[in-house]
């Protein structure tokens, strides 16, 4: 695998800043030569391929590129790939399994939580961490857990619905 | 976006980190929780040309209280502990009330107190919850430690008083005399948004009487606003009708507000003065219910 940078002329090439990591994504343990500056969100996407992952505002707000990180939710384009060294990594790639969907991809397709669909994963991912934490939330709980996530199709009242519905799906399961 | 080149550091010990900053040349920042700075590094209002993360410096994700009660919080204590923390539920009414207002839910999973205060953005809203409780910033530097109150810690705007190879590690909120009371209230168009208007009130009192009074201001000037006329009036009275009207007017009266896309400084200034009336209402009544 060749990575190739921008030469400034600046510095000699083993003054560059580039750093070796290793990191967990979505259960495969990996080693990434990344620049100091990369952006955990351009790693999964460009360096991982992982394109679900979405980058919509890139200015902290929108929540599209929302991962989780040891299993706490994060906005990917806030954090440094570098960041990522040792930590495990979750996207919304690693929630189906080769044969079947998780229940928060079902319960968006059960109850209409997406239109476009470019909020979504993130939607996934910040919804993920809530029912980790929270397996039984009300309405409001999700509402509060979901705020940092925008949508700009449905009014978000569909995607708070799936939520609800992936979270019963998840507890019938455990019973 | 993406941030200007940088060199990065991942010390694992506070000393490490130091001596980075110590010989990290002309421009060196420390990263915690990064959740404002890597921002302004992306838009390139900030291009350090070295990065200390202190993010693997063991023992400072902490927030506690010594026996005395003075609370401790560390520069990686998260948002979202101070959220989810059952010992600022118990005893700290004002931080309780601002941790789940911070920002959105997964930003607080990142962002710190102690970084939000050396931000020192005049939107913040830990700097009216600690400077309205009477709080400080501890720095530690090649020569040692030392105490600075936020009052003095913020200079300006996005300024601080650290010097360039000191980190600050903790903030520090005093212990209260007498029995804790008041809140936080932010109006705000969305949730991550900055504050429209934001008001701190941080009481101790007494057999019924204030003891100590802070009320500090987020959103309606370009620095936090310290009330310090309107906490003063309220000092040895009962939280009663007339002195709870006196204390808003007072602090409506220093708030600096402008007509922006949030609303006019007319609106602004009035929220203020409700803000004050209705925290103090409720910890009036509260004080009733006790007595």
């Amino acid at each position: 695998m060749t990575t190739v940078y921008e030469d400034h002329d600046d510095e000699p090439a083993s003054d560059y800043p580039v750093r070796r990591i290793k990191f967990t994504i979505n259960g495969a343990k990996k080693i990434a030569e990344v620049e100091t500056r990369l952006l955990l969100a351009h790693l999964i996407r460009q360096g991982l391929q992982l394109t679900g992952t979405h980058t919509g505002c890139d200015t902290t707000n929108c929540g599209a590129c929302t991962v989780l990180v040891d299993g706490r939710a994060v906005k990917s384009c806030t954090m440094l790939a570098v960041q990522a060294d040792g930590h495990s990594i979750t996207t919304v790639e690693g929630l189906a399994t080769a044969s079947e969907l998780h229940p928060l991809q079902e319960g968006f397709k059960e109850e209409h939580g997406l239109q476009c669909g470019f909020c979504t994963p993130g939607m996934m991912m910040a919804a993920k961490a809530l029912l980790d934490e929270n397996p039984d939330p009300t309405e409001e709980d999700v509402r509060w857990a979901l705020s940092g996530n925008l949508c700009r199709c449905t009014g978000y009242q569909n995607i708070v619905k799936s939520v609800l519905w992936a979270a019963e799906k998840l507890r019938s399961q455990s019973d | 976006m993406y941030p200007s080149r940088f060199r990065y550091e991942a010390p694992r010990s506070l000393g490490e980190a130091i001596d980075l900053l110590r010989m990290g040349g002309d421009y060196a920042k420390v990263l915690a929780g990064g959740h404002s700075l890597v921002p302004l590094m992306k838009l390139r209002f900030a291009s350090p040309e070295l990065i200390v993360d202190i993010n693997n410096v063991p023992g400072l994700d902490y927030h506690r209280a010594d026996p005395d009660g003075t609370l401790r919080i560390g520069a990686l204590c998260r948002h979202a502990d101070l959220e989810r923390s059952a010992l600022l539920a118990g005893t700290q009414p004002t931080m309780a009330a601002a941790a789940p207002l911070i920002a959105d839910p997964i930003v607080r999973n990142r962002g710190t107190l102690v970084g939000s205060l050396c931000h020192a953005d005049p939107q913040g809203d830990w700097a009216s919850v600690v400077l309205a409780l009477g709080g400080s910033v501890v720095a530690q530097g090649p020569a040692g430690r030392r105490t600075i109150p936020v009052a003095d810690f913020v200079t300006g705007p996005f300024q601080n008083l650290l010097e360039p190879d000191e980190i600050a590690i903790e903030a520090v909120i005093p212990a209260a005399q007498g029995a804790r009371s008041g809140g936080y209230l932010k109006l705000e168009r969305r949730v991550g948004d900055f504050a429209t208007a934001g008001v701190a009130v941080a009481l101790e009192t007494s057999g019924g009487l204030v003891t100590r009074a802070g009320i500090a201001l987020t959103g309606v000037g370009g620095s936090t606003i310290d009330a310090t006329e309107a906490a003063g009036s309220l000092v040895g009275k009962p939280l009663a009708a007339a002195a709870i009207a006196d204390a808003a007017d007072l602090t409506a009266a220093v708030a600096r507000p402008r007509t922006d896309h949030r609303g006019s400084a007319e609106f602004k200034r009035h929220i203020v003065r409700t803000f004050v009336v209705r925290i103090l209402s409720c910890a009036g009544a509260a004080e009733e219910r006790a007595a």
